[in-house]
């Protein structure tokens, strides 16, 4: 009797999530792709292909590598910083580390403009060196950094802080330089975590639209990524176009979540295995 | 002086805590060292300061006649096993082996030799390609001990090298180590706090208390005549008495009050035994018998202080609440700073047997 | 005797704390203190005026409602699908662990045109809910809806690992003493999540508080109404009022960091009863 009604309770509850969760979340991702060929396939054909939806893809392209590049360098010297060392002042530079996550995208792209706009104090010098930065690329890429900077390090960090610093201490006793430490010793360690954080940014980067949204001007063909030019279309009723360039991005999310579960699949197998 | 390894006012603090207050020590070559003391006693301080994994705040370290303060860990010629044995999760057996002549550019030949060499050494030829995960905690330790020794390091630093393992194979480990050591003529030092451990494996003992040295020499030497308050607790299995000298056979020593007594010292007869001393010997009541496997464990009440002894399985059975002479051979009376050996009186005098 | 320098073992600490720090000024310390050196230079008066402005002061009462709304709903989904996913076994199941973390993953922007083009009122969902006089899009509920979307990932992922981490025997003990199913979850696992869960919520809900991706879609954006804080500060911006975003954005920033805080002490609280140092 007892049992029957645990089973029910199961039941009950494995199906309030089912339901939930497909009503939240599959079912707008099928909503996109099922409105992005409603007309059929040559509008959607006509929609991704368009001079300025291509330039979009392509600058997304650009402004997420530039992105993943940086985040990941900096991932793995401040995760090597913080793991690796004593020394004063860690709290704070790993509070300063995950404080992009905790500001709306749009005070991100309000701290920048602050920053290079023009009533900042580095305006001039900018205006003379020719350099443009806000309502640019280069504002847009700046925005995106900030708002996925921790996604690297964060996966890095708490792997290192698991496994300890002994066997670094030890390779360096016996007198492995630096490179050779993180090469041989520290690396294999990170590895899963570390393509785990590349993903999980590329994907962030990808999307990004608040902060992205207050840096670019929204010069189309110059500085609309592909959500600003998914705004753009939907705002313009261009409902077919919006979502056609919104399935791409929905199919590299889906992309990014198979990924992720084989990375942490390995992340966990290989774990176990030391 | 010919000391080897040597250590002149060393100062260490963390913070506002001080790990190590004027620790000065020297040992020879070819010694095998045990640093023991109860956690949190500076000892494996003292260790990671020889090997340069922690800096003093002052003194001096000197290995081999060099003053080696400023000299970085990985040219100090040592090698270091540490206590979990940190050895390469994602290098098999030999690649951990070779990382350190790997490092110091050693041909690919004379790696290949020298690893097997070591392979051969510590029993594990085979099992080169295994990796960590794939080895017995016995069979780790023993990689550990041959990746430190592989670069033919002149000093050897052990941090609780047994503390990893299983109760059995550590016995097994023990002796091992100490014939290993002995075959390779390392000197060598070796952290722990198990007692049992240091007067088994070590030729010289360094006792360790609340960041300062109690004290230092031969197993022998520390077990029988220890010459700190701390020692006498610390070492052996320890009752205190608190005004010795109110038991027959012993008198004041110096300000001594309190004394320890150790089991070995306390034989216990059954009323009726022949004595060999009955002038000094103490009446007490049994108050709790324990089998202990190979002997019996006595906790008797003698003048209100509780004492333990030992009995051996083969004499007459003794009951609890039976009353018993109890003859204490010897004691270790102690003030607040030096610790005395204090015999029997029965003992000295001309018509005793001595033993 | 004399005092030997610090030096590290492992290598490369010069290098990469100052790679860290270089990165780190350039992205984060740099712009954090522009703003406040911009906030230094603002009147208190303007300052002031601009944040209670009457239509400000709406924004903030649709921006607080709609996320706590939303971050309740998820908390209470979030422990339950947590729950599922931890203590069930059924097919499916790494899907659906897969799935939590779509929000992640996909832009907010395109949940947000999503979202909305599903429940304008002459879509199917939305002609649906029509009948019964509910609205989705361009109401406070589209609001929440989407705040709800890109909250689920929060407390689930703040409440799984600590499930999962309860020890068995816990359960087994109150059992054996003679506790009935439900007073096991009552007084045995719910008091070892609810620190997780309080962290998943205020997550969710300072996430909330900052949305604009996926909300500025479906709020149809009427002042008063349906217009959330993050839209003001952006309006401010198209505006060049700079002074007017950085008032805006300060009271929101403090509003994140209180909420922050309020975790932080609860979570320090609870470890504290755990490990028993006061």
């Amino acid at each position: 009797m007892k049992e029957h009604h645990n089973h029910a309770v199961q039941r009950i509850l494995i199906a309030l999530s089912a339901v939930f969760l497909t009503v939240m979340l599959i079912f707008p991702l099928v909503y996109v792709i099922v409105t992005a060929f409603r007309e059929g396939i040559a509008p959607y054909w006509n929609a991704v292909t368009d001079e300025y939806a291509v330039k979009s893809i392509l600058l997304t392209v650009q402004v997420t590598v530039i992105t993943v590049v940086f985040n990941t360098v900096f991932g793995l010297f401040a995760a090597w910083t913080i793991t690796k060392f004593r020394f004063r002042g860690k709290k704070i530079i790993s509070t300063l580390i995950d404080l992009p996550l905790t500001v709306s995208p749009i005070i991100a792209g309000l701290i920048f403009v602050l920053t290079f706009g023009r009533q900042s104090a580095l305006y001039p010098f900018l205006q003379n060196a020719g350099i443009k930065i806000i309502y640019a690329v280069p504002g847009i890429v700046l925005a995106t950094i900030f708002v996925t900077f921790p996604f690297v390090s964060r996966e890095i960090i708490p792997v290192l802080t698991a496994a300890g610093s002994s066997e670094e201490e030890a390779a360096a006793l016996m007198g492995a330089n630096g490179f050779t430490i993180f090469r041989r010793v520290t690396f294999p360690h990170i590895k899963w975590a570390l393509l785990y954080g590349i993903v999980l940014c590329t994907a962030r980067a990808m999307g990004e639209f608040g902060a992205v949204s207050v840096l670019s001007g929204h010069l189309r063909g110059k500085t609309n990524t592909m959500p600003l030019y998914v705004e753009l279309l939907y705002q313009g009723y261009d409902f077919t176009g919006a979502f056609a360039i919104s399935s791409i991005l929905v199919v590299m999310a889906i992309a990014v979540l198979v990924l992720r579960s084989i990375l942490e699949y390995r992340g966990k197998k290989s774990e176990e295995q030391s | 002086m010919s000391y080897y390894v040597e250590m002149r006012d060393v100062n260490k603090h963390f913070g506002s805590f001080q790990a190590s207050k004027n620790i000065n020590f020297g040992i020879e070559r070819g010694k095998l060292i045990g640093l023991l003391g109860p956690s949190g006693s500076g000892k494996t301080t003292i260790l990671r300061m020889l090997a340069g994994l922690e800096t003093a705040d002052s003194g001096d370290i000197i290995i081999d006649g060099k003053i080696v303060n400023d000299v970085p860990a990985s040219r100090r010629g040592i090698g270091f096993v540490f206590q979990n044995y940190a050895l390469f999760r994602y290098l098999t057996v030999y690649e951990n082996i070779a990382f350190g002549l790997k490092v110091q550019k050693w041909s690919k030949q004379d790696i290949k030799n020298r690893v097997e060499e070591m392979l051969e050494l510590v029993g594990l030829a085979g099992l080169g390609n295994r990796y960590p995960n794939q080895l017995s905690g016995g069979q780790r330790q023993r990689v550990a001990f041959a990746r430190a020794l592989a670069p033919q390091p002149q000093l050897l630093l052990l941090d609780e090298p047994f503390a990893a393992v299983d109760a059995k194979v550590r016995q097994e480990l023990r002796n091992w180590l100490r014939e290993m050591i002995r075959t390779v003529g390392v000197t060598s030092i070796f952290v722990t706090h198990d007692q049992d451990e240091a007067i088994e494996v070590a030729d010289e003992i360094i006792i360790t208390n609340h960041g300062q040295i109690e004290q230092i020499g031969t197993p022998t030497e520390i077990y029988k005549h220890p010459t700190t308050p701390f020692v006498a607790q610390f070492i052996g299995q320890s009752s205190i008495i608190e005004d010795f000298s109110r038991f027959k056979g012993f008198q004041n020593v110096k300000n001594a009050q309190r004394a320890v007594v150790r089991p070995e010292y306390i034989s216990v007869t059954k009323q009726g035994e022949p004595l060999k001393y009955p002038i000094t010997v103490e009446q007490g009541v049994v108050e709790q018998s324990l089998f202990r496997g190979n002997e019996m464990e006595l906790k008797i009440r003698v003048k209100g202080t509780q004492l333990t002894a030992k009995r051996l399985l083969d004499e007459a059975p003794i009951a609890v609440g039976e009353t018993v002479n109890v003859f204490i051979y010897r004691m270790y009376a102690f003030d607040e700073t030096n610790a005395y050996v204090v015999e029997n009186v029965s003992l000295s005098s001309p018509d005793s047997i001595v033993i | 005797m004399k005092r030997s320098k610090q030096h590290r073992v492992i290598p490369g600490f010069g290098l990469s704390l100052g790679v860290t720090m270089a990165m780190l000024s350039i992205i984060v310390i740099i712009p954090l203190c522009s703003l406040v050196f911009f906030s230094a230079q603002l009147s208190f008066s303007d300052f002031w005026e601009t944040i209670t402005k009457p239509r400000v002061l709406a924004s903030y009462q649709v921006s607080f409602l709609t996320a706590l709304c939303a971050a309740a709903i998820n908390t209470a989904m979030g422990l339950i699908i947590a729950w599922v996913l931890v203590r069930y076994d059924f097919p499916g199941k790494r899907i659906m662990d897969g799935l939590i973390e779509v929000p992640f993953a996909l832009p907010t922007a395109v949940a947000g045109i999503s979202l909305t083009h599903m429940t304008v009122e002459n879509s199917a969902i939305g002609s649906f809910f029509a009948k019964f006089g509910i609205s989705i899009a361009y109401t406070r509920v589209g609001i929440t809806l989407a705040l709800v979307f890109i909250g689920i990932p929060f407390v689930v992922r703040s409440v799984q690992p600590v499930l999962e981490k309860i020890d068995p025997q816990y359960e087994e003990a109150a059992s054996i003493l003679g506790a009935s199913r439900r007073r096991i979850f009552f007084r045995v696992i719910l008091p070892e999540i609810t620190p997780a869960l309080i962290a998943g919520f205020t997550m969710a809900l300072a996430r909330g508080l900052g949305e604009y991706g996926s909300v500025v879609f479906i709020a149809g954006n009427t002042p008063y109404y349906t217009e959330i804080t993050p839209l003001l500060i952006m309006g401010k911006l198209q505006e060049y009022d700079y002074a007017g975003a950085t008032s805006i954005a300060l009271v929101m920033l403090a509003a994140a960091f209180l909420i922050l805080l309020v975790n932080a002490v609860i979570q320090s609280r609870a470890s504290k009863i755990v490990s028993g140092i006061e």
